[in-house]
Parts: structure tokens; C-alpha cells; sequence
């Protein structure tokens, strides 16, 4: 007998609905065994990671706020994804979009600026961005670059500009040399929603992002053109879609959406520009993307289950004493069987009787 | 289903449960925030090692938790906070990059106390705590200065921050009493802890004729460098002599314990104030390594080094002491310079051959 996996005739739409459900389902049985290797009870500790965060209003804020430019890049990047163009330089994206902002808060410091600063901010973090996002892409429109190599490469250059930034002609003259920008003025920070707790009005601009997104991947031409030449390259030339100007269009479109990321979070809970304004969240949010099946609202479940993990994976520190990397090898075991259950919708795992010469060519 | 949903009822309940019995039995909940993992063997886990030594010493009294590799970005206000929501009423933060974080939880959480490592800001309710480790370097220059044989010590560098450049300050000073034309060279490195990098920093300055190699980052990898060039290195932050057992000559040992156990002793019997405390080698938060693969005579002048530091007849920092420029630096302490001078120290002493980054 032999496990073989044969294509399907067509891809399963059921499967790739239940896909990441079994791959979360899979997951919690993996994290359990775990647990229990650890000598933690299984159940108190799936509780702790995603049923308490869940039940405090703090904790629910945190997670929002976590979501934020998780959901915010993931947008943009499945865009790309659709269309078959690789941005893997979300990070940079998203610095460059920080640097690029705070560059008018840091000129406009103590100056009594008006209310005008942090809408200029904004678009000026979107163009940074998108602008920086433009590099790769150009470079694959005219050269043939590989865009997955320049994209990714771009991020150390992105994070050594404000690196060089913040600890020379940025850095706070009251900051005993620190590496960090003097606090921003209220003018340049993005208010929070509500009296208490940290959730921002970024957190509503991430919603916006998800309607806009769906309407335009479900309703405009635009999004037809994505799906098309992503889908099938050949028909897209024949329909007139012009696959060089869909590159720059989605590079543009993530990097603006990364960038305008990176500068709420810099202007929102960080409030200064320093080095590790981002814990990875340019590389965490292409799972969000995939986890989300590239779908927006599916985005949204994906980066707010993400954040649950982190937030959870905190709590589980402090009252079960279960060590961080448990939180990082779920996030990885995650990913793993979400791509693993993927290939189920395009092939179906079959036992056939051994043969002399079995056939392993079709997987 | 509906069987696995009763006991996950039920475990909540339990985990209540235990959350008011423990509260019951009033044990002080004390919190931690660790910037790198707790086996970085450099900062972090020296930290982890004072917690340690707390729950040894006041165990039975207290109950302790530790956040690891929190990065200084935004995740750190929500971590230290959600230490502050869960019942931890004495909390460290043990990096600079927290001072903020820590000064706002600080505000929102008045009964709490807080304690800060390494900042210059606090608050009613959050005190600041640090050690002088500069009184470890320069005895560390003055073995360097003589076990060079080419008159060169090689010093990695993370950050131009005060705590850094009072360090190499100290190192040469130390370094010129028994050398006067000691060089000292100088490569930044930009972080805390990345071996690779560490490691091609010890090997430029290897390279560059620097038989001495000391740094101010977390890991072993200088001395690993040192070992393999046959030249000689300092331990910073743990006693590293099993990285070069042939290679290091001393190390600085960041000893926190007696701290954690005295702001907890505190904590516990209600004195507790916010303070601002910068100890050395004299109350033991800073120690020397043992003194290693050095001839007699040296070991004995750092032992007396070390014995004049703690008995308060040297400081590091006597006055007249000479910038860069040869002229002498305005003394605000009298004898000495000021700790405001040391906490805040922006410049190079004479003999320094480099140029701090971004000034």
C-alpha cells in the first residue's frame, strides 16, 4: 500500500473553505500534546491563549491594536499575491512608510504646528511606501529583476536608513544619545479612540482598508484585471491587460498600504520614531495574507486570530509560566499545516496497492 | 463536543479559582520584563539570574513572573501593563528602552511600584536602578594596559549612549596609569547582541593590532575570537571563562540579585520608596570576575585597584580629567567628576582614537 497525492480535475471549493479550519484544528491538537509534554493541562492552556483574551475589554483593545497593521499590510499583499507579483518587502515597505511621516513630525516638533500635521503625515508615509515598493517593481518591469530577491533586500536598506536617521540628524537632543526621535507633538499622533486603553483610529482606517478592498477585488474592472492575470497570464495579454502595468499597480498599492501602516503605528501606541518600530509585522502579515485565503474579510479573521495568538501567548506566560517560543512554534506550526492543507485543494490524497514500478511523477 | 466544552468550563473555573486562592494567601506578585531571551547568557539572563536568586532567598514570600524578549517598540507598554493587570505589585523593567513604557503604565497604576533599569526618568511610584559598571572597566584597563605587549586594546561598542562611553573612558584612564601611550580603537556595532557581528568586530580589531579585546555587548563571541587569535579578552555582563579558558583575564559581573532582594524585602514590609539607586562594586552589584591567565604582579595591582575602588580612595573619574582635546574637563564634583557628568558623559578622554558616532 502507498500514500500517493493525485490532482484533482478542478480545485475543490469545499475543501478550500475547510482548509484552514482543519489546519487551525489540526494545530490545537498539535499545541495540545505540546502542553501536555510540558506537563501543562492541555485545555487550561488553550483557555488561557484564546478564550481569556477574549473575555476583558483590555485585552480585546490590545489585540485590535496588534491586528491593525498586521491586517493593513496583509491587504495590500494579497493584492499582489493575486496577481502573481511576489512583494516580500512589506517590512521595508513599512519602514519607509515610518520614516517618511515622521520626517514632518520630527521638522514640526515644539513648532506649535497645526491640526494639518498628521493628515500630511499620513499621506506622506502612503508615498513612501508606495514609492519605495515602486523600486522593485520597476526593476522587474524594465530588467526582468527577480522581485522577491530586490523586495526582500530593500527591507535591510529601508531599516539602516532609519537607523542612520534616528541616531544622527533625528535623534532627540534631550535623548542622551539614544537612538530615538523626541516624543511627537499631539498634533502629529493618532488619537486614541476611547478614554482608556490604546485602540486608535488607526484601528477604523484597517476597516476601510477591508471595504475597500472587497468592493474593489468583487466589483471593478480593476480587480477583475488582478484575478485574471494572476490566474491565467496568457488569457489576460489576449483580454489587453497589460500584466507590466498590474506590477507597479499592486507593488504601489501594498507598499502605500504598508507605509500608511508604519506611520499610524509610529504616530499611534509607539509615539516616537526608534529602531524596532516593527516586530516583524511586514513578514508576519504575508501568513496573515495566505491564512486568509487572499480574501479581505478573510484578512481581517486571519490578523485579528494572529493577534489573539500573541496577546494569548502573553497571558500564557504570566499565569501558566509557558515560555514564549511555545507562542512562536505555533505560529509556525500554523502556517505549516495551513500550507500543508492547501495542496488538498488541488490534490487528493489516495492508497493504492503497490505496483512494481509505482509512479511518484504526478506530485 | 459538548463534553470537551463541561471541562473547559470547568478548567476555568479552576483557573479562577486558583487566581483568588492565590491571592488568599497574599503572596507578593513580582513582575519582570526581559529584553533578550532569558539564556542570552549576557544581560538578560544575568537579570534572570537575580530573579533566581530572589525567589532562593524570599521565595515562600513572594511569587515571581518574567516576560522575555520584549522588544523596546510599542509591544512593551501592553506587556509591562499586562503585568500591572494581573495582580503584580512590584514590577522590573530591565532595559533602557522601557523607560517610557514604564513611566506611563507607572502613571496609570499609582499603587503599583515599578523599577527601571539603566533610565534617568521616575516617578512617585517608579524608582530607577543601575549599576557603576565603570568602576569595573577601568580596573579592566589597567590589566589591559599591562598585558598589551603591542600597546593596543581593541573595544566593541553598541551604543553611544553615557553607560557605553563612560565605559571606554574608564577602560583608558585605567589603561594610562600603567601605559601612558596606550591606544585604544574603537568599532561600533550598533547592537546588543548579534554574535556574527560581534564576532567580525573582535577580528577587524585583531587584525588592526589590538592584542586586548574588550566590548559592551551580551555575547561570548569576542572572547570565542580572542581565544582563536591567541590574544586576550574581558568577560562583560557573566563570568565567561568557559568561552576562553585561556583568554580571559577577568569579566564584569552585573549582580542583581541583591538588589531584587532588597526592593522586594522592601516592597514586602511596606518602605518601599522610589529611589535612584547607582551601586558599584562597593555594595556588590557589580563584581569582578576572578583575575585569570595573568603573571602575579598584574593580578596583584588589580586586586589592589579593585580593593581602592571599593574602599573609596580612587575614583575612576578624579579630577583633572582631559577631553579628547587635552583640555580638562570642568569639574563639577570637586575631587571628582559629578554623577550627573558620568550618567550624561558625551565625550572621549585623551588618548581615545575615535570619534563618537553622530556628534
Amino acid at each position: 500500500m502507498q500514500l500517493v497525492l493525485e490532482k484533482r480535475a478542478e480545485r475543490s471549493t469545499k475543501i478550500a473553505i475547510l482548509s484552514p479550519l482543519l489546519a487551525i484544528a489540526l494545530t490545537l491538537v498539535t499545541m495540545s500534546i505540546l502542553f501536555a509534554i510540558l506537563g501543562k493541562n492541555p485545555v487550561a492552556a488553550l483557555i488561557v491563549y484564546f478564550v481569556e483574551p477574549l473575555t476583558d475589554s483590555f485585552t480585546l483593545m490590545e489585540i485590535a491594536v496588534k491586528a491593525t497593521p498586521l491586517v493593513m499590510i496583509a491587504i495590500g499583499l494579497s493584492l499582489c499575491y493575486l496577481a502573481n507579483v511576489w512583494n516580500i518587502g512589506a517590512e521595508g515597505q513599512f519602514i519607509m512608510g515610518a520614516v517618511c511621516g515622521s520626517w514632518l513630525a520630527v521638522v514640526t516638533n515644539g513648532t506649535g504646528a497645526g491640526p494639518w500635521v498628521l493628515p500630511a503625515m499620513l499621506v506622506m508615509g502612503a508615498a513612501g511606501g508606495a514609492l519605495w515598493a515602486l523600486i522593485p517593481a520597476l526593476c522587474k518591469v524594465k530588467f526582468g529583476a527577480n522581485e522577491i530577491l530586490t523586495s526582500l533586500m530593500l527591507v535591510y536598506v529601508a531599516d539602516l536608513i532609519m537607523d542612520y536617521l534616528v541616531r544622527g540628524p533625528w535623534r532627540d537632543p534631550k535623548g542622551m544619545n539614544f537612538p530615538t526621535t523626541a516624543s511627537f507633538d499631539p498634533v502629529a499622533t493618532v488619537p486614541a479612540l476611547f478614554e482608556t486603553g490604546r485602540i486608535h483610529w488607526g484601528a477604523l482606517a484597517a476597516l476601510i482598508v477591508v471595504a475597500l478592498a472587497t468592493v474593489m477585488l468583487g466589483r471593478t474592472i480593476k480587480g477583475f484585471e488582478i484575478r485574471v492575470v494572476g490566474a491565467a497570464p496568457r488569457a489576460a495579454r489576449f483580454a489587453g491587460f497589460s500584466s507590466s502595468r498590474l506590477v507597479l499597480f499592486t507593488f504601489a498599492v501594498s507598499g502605500a498600504l504598508a507605509g500608511l501602516a508604519g506611520i499610524i503605528e509610529v504616530a499611534g501606541p509607539v509615539g516616537v520614531l526608534q529602531p524596532g518600530i516593527s516586530p516583524g509585522y511586514g513578514f508576519t502579515a504575508i501568513i496573515v495574507a495566505f491564512l486568509g485565503r487572499l480574501n479581505p474579510v478573510g484578512i481581517l479573521i486571519a490578523g485579528l486570530f494572529l493577534a489573539l495568538t500573541f496577546i494569548g501567548g502573553e497571558g500564557a506566560q504570566i499565569s501558566m509560566k509557558i515560555p514564549l517560543d511555545l507562542t512562536k512554534v505555533f505560529q509556525g506550526i500554523l502556517l505549516f499545516y495551513v500550507l500543508a492543507c492547501d495542496s488538498l485543494i488541488l490534490y487528493r490524497i489516495r492508497l493504492i496497492a503497490t505496483q512494481k514500478k509505482a509512479s511518484h511523477g504526478t506530485a | 463536543m459538548k463534553k470537551l466544552m463541561m471541562t473547559a468550563a470547568a478548567a476555568a473555573v479552576a483557573i479562577v479559582a486558583t487566581g483568588f486562592s492565590a491571592t488568599a494567601a497574599e503572596k507578593l506578585k513580582v513582575g519582570f520584563i526581559y529584553l533578550g531571551p532569558v539564556g542570552d547568557l549576557g544581560w538578560t539572563y544575568m537579570h534572570e539570574v537575580g530573579r533566581q536568586a530572589l525567589v532562593k532567598e524570599l521565595g515562600d514570600k513572594i511569587e515571581t513572573t518574567y516576560l522575555e524578549n520584549v522588544s523596546e517598540g510599542p509591544d512593551s507598554e501592553r506587556s509591562i501593563e499586562q503585568l500591572a493587570r494581573t495582580g503584580h505589585q512590584l514590577i522590573f523593567t530591565t532595559s533602557f528602552g522601557y523607560m517610557d513604557p514604564t513611566l506611563k503604565v507607572a502613571k496609570k497604576y499609582p499603587k503599583i511600584k515599578f523599577e527601571h533599569a539603566t533610565g534617568f526618568k521616575s516617578a512617585p511610584n517608579m524608582g530607577t536602578y543601575s549599576g557603576r559598571f565603570y568602576e569595573g572597566r577601568y580596573i579592566q584597563g589597567v590589566i589591559a594596559g599591562k598585558m598589551s605587549k603591542k600597546g593596543v586594546l581593541g573595544y566593541i561598542a553598541s551604543f553611544p549612549i553615557p553607560e557605553v562611553i563612560s565605559g571606554i573612558n574608564a577602560t583608558i584612564l585605567g589603561a594610562q596609569t600603567v601605559n601612558p601611550d596606550i591606544k585604544l580603537k574603537v568599532i561600533w556595532v550598533n547592537t546588543w547582541f548579534d554574535p556574527g557581528k560581534e564576532a567580525d568586530a573582535a577580528k577587524a580589531l585583531a587584525d588592526q593590532g589590538a592584542d586586548v579585546i574588550m566590548q559592551h555587548t551580551d555575547s561570548p563571541a569576542a572572547m570565542q575570537v580572542a581565544a582563536q587569535r591567541g590574544i586576550y579578552a574581558f568577560g562583560q555582563d557573566s563570568d565567561m571563562i568557559k568561552f576562553g579558558p585561556k583568554t580571559q583575564l577577568t569579566a564584569i559581573v552585573n549582580n542583581w540579585g541583591p538588589y531584587y532582594i532588597r526592593a522586594t524585602k522592601a516592597a514586602l514590609d511596606g518602605s518601599w520608596k522610589a529611589g535612584d539607586t547607582w551601586d558599584g562594586l562597593k555594595e556588590k552589584m557589580v563584581l569582578m570576575a576572578p583575575y585569570t591567565n595573568m603573571p602575579d604582579d598584574v593580578k596583584a595591582l588589580a586586586q589592589k585597584t579593585e580593593a581602592a575602588i571599593v574602599g573609596g580612595t580612587l575614583h575612576p573619574f578624579k579630577c583633572p580629567v582631559l577631553g579628547q582635546d587635552g583640555k580638562a574637563v570642568e569639574c563639577k564634583g570637586g575631587a571628582n567628576l559629578d554623577p550627573g557628568q558620568i550618567l550624561g558623559m558625551n565625550f572621549y578622554v585623551k588618548g581615545v582614537d575615535d570619534k563618537i558616532p553622530g556628534k
